[in-house]
């Protein structure tokens, strides 16, 4: 791999050994992916921040590292609101682990936002053709496949060497010949809302890491877009997807070979497959609400109470940003988390089924929430914690 | 004898090797607080990778792993150095971030050295020495 005089440098402890090691870092995933050389990052988004992941042996690590990041860097959602965890029954021991992890990022000098929607709340991070280091699979995917940056999914380790350094190795979908579409999906139905993931739940399986090309009835809002992506993120390992006349189109006009066809009948028996019967806490917000999606669920909520708990999660700089809101949604007895969501945090292991309206919760809520999952419409999800359904 | 690899993580050490044809996923299959193989399908199982240059072909399964790594360096309880076919992200960085000299690219027959024999690992030479005379290659 190619490195200039300055990297090499770095690269040989010219500039103090944290330095040094990230360097290496950057090296060896260039030498195992078979980069040419490293490119400039404009932000960076941190994996390795709920403690119920990372544990004591990512905590130790991020503690004991020296050092500032050189480019904008935010953090993945936590595994617990960072203010009101108590409310969501975190433990004190947990919490405290969780605080001592933030304190580590704070001290490299990373932004404290946890979400997986680093775009709804900052407009600088990308923008397209924009080099990044992101690690949470669905802002990812978005970054791809809707913005129309470059990023490979990067893991903790290799996200903080990327903010240190302020540089990646140039492999994997930084290139044009990773980002060629791979399947060709028709899909004949109108979809909307919760459709979009229970479309990526199904195309995720099928196409795996491939980069599927989407021939759509309708054009999708940036929401279902993030929904969509959040899906295949989860049941495959879809980093980067085009939706025809709607996404950045791919550079090369060519069809895929690989051509799938999907209707209304195979998106409806996902919703057949996992019932929202049963559930005994609704879950909205993964990925993270948008300011839409709140006045959406502030809407269908007014006048109410709920029967049920219902979770809201989104990102902190929203919240705050529109506490009338954040107040009329409550009002019903709904409580708005940020910094995490139901995925990351322990707290879900207290409920014995979650009703959600996302394709990625349902994937991984029953082995990593350990509690089993239904998928619904928005409205559905509304009416099963207001006490209208089951 | 001396044997070609490539650099992963830099350093250089020396200690008796451990050998094993299975891949290791450092979460599950090594405990951190012994540094033992505890996963019984693993051909490892039982014994202690402290001290050890770890020949194995590579790395698998969660990516914290890496930081499994880290925490057996920082107990003491970690690998001198490690030898891998092929090495892949979850082992490379664990290795660089605990400062435990990793290579990769040597030959299969490396697999045949008998656990027990004294090995150098010299990630910034590029070379892997073995001693003794009763080393490998029937």
């Amino acid at each position: 791999m190619y490195l200039s005089r300055e990297e090499e440098g770095i690269y040989q402890g010219e500039q103090g050994e944290t330095l040094r090691r990230m360097m290496e870092i950057l090296v060896a995933l260039g030498d195992i992916y078979g980069a040419e050389k490293l490119v400039p990052v404009r932000s960076v988004q941190i994996a390795g921040v709920s403690y119920k992941n990372i544990g004591e042996a990512g905590l130790e690590w991020i503690s004991d590292l020296q050092g500032r990041v050189v480019v904008p860097s935010i953090l993945n959602p936590a595994g617990m609101d960072l203010c009101r965890w108590k409310e969501m029954g975190i433990g004190e021991e947990f919490a405290l682990k969780q605080e001592e992890t933030i304190e580590a990022y704070r001290r490299l000098g990373v932004t404290i936002d946890c979400t997986c929607t680093p775009y709804q709340i900052y407009k600088g991070l990308a923008s397209r053709g924009d080099h990044l280091a992101w690690s949470e699979s669905s802002a990812v995917s978005y970054a791809n496949s809707v913005i129309g940056a470059r990023t490979n999914r990067e893991g903790g380790p290799s996200a903080l060497a990327a903010a240190l350094v302020g540089k990646t190795a140039l492999f994997g979908y930084h290139l044009d010949e990773n980002r060629m579409p791979t399947h060709l999906v028709e899909v004949e139905a109108d979809l909307q809302g919760s459709d979009y993931g229970a479309l990526g739940f199904l195309v995720g399986r099928i196409v795996k890491d491939g980069v599927p090309l989407f021939r759509l009835r309708c054009a999708p809002s940036v929401d279902e877009l993030k929904a969509l992506g959040a899906a295949m993120a989860a049941s495959g390992s879809v980093a980067l997807y085009y939706v025809e006349d709607v996404t950045p189109a791919p550079t090369a006009a060519s069809e895929p070979d690989e051509k799938i066809c999907l209707g209304r009948k195979e998106i409806d028996e996902v919703y057949l497959k996992y019932p929202g019967s049963g559930a005994d806490v609704v879950a909205l917000g993964c990925p993270h609400c948008s300011l839409e999606e709140l006045k959406t669920i502030a809407r269908l909520l007014q006048g109410q109470k709920v029967q049920k708990e219902l979770w809201v999660c989104t990102a902190r700089k929203i919240a705050d940003s529109h506490p009338q809101l954040v107040a009329a949604i409550e009002k019903s007895g709904a409580r708005v988390f940020c910094d995490t969501c139901m995925v990351v945090s322990p707290a879900t292991e207290r409920f014995d089924k979650m009703m959600v309206n996302s394709g990625k919760a349902l994937v991984y809520l029953p082995g990593l929430g350990g509690v089993q999952a239904g998928l619904g419409s928005l409205e559905e999800c509304i009416d099963v914690a207001l006490g209208r359904r089951y | 004898m001396e044997i070609k690899c490539h650099k992963v993580a830099s350093g250089r050490a020396c200690g008796p090797a451990l050998v094993t044809k299975d891949a290791i996923s450092f979460l599950g299959n090594v405990d951190a607080r012994t540094g033992i193989v505890v996963d019984p399908a693993h051909k490892l199982y039982g014994q202690c990778i402290a001290g050890k240059v770890l020949i194995f072909p590579g790395g698998k399964g969660s990516t914290v792993g890496s930081y499994v790594i880290y925490q057996l360096k920082k107990r003491g309880l970690a690998p001198v150095a490690m030898i891998n076919i092929r090495s892949e992200p979850i082992v490379a960085v664990g290795a660089i971030i605990s400062g435990i000299p990793l290579v990769d690219r040597v030959t299969e027959e490396i697999m045949l050295i008998k656990s027990g024999t004294l090995i150098e690992v010299d990630a910034d030479q590029e070379l892997v020495r073995i001693f003794g005379e009763d080393f490998l290659l029937e």
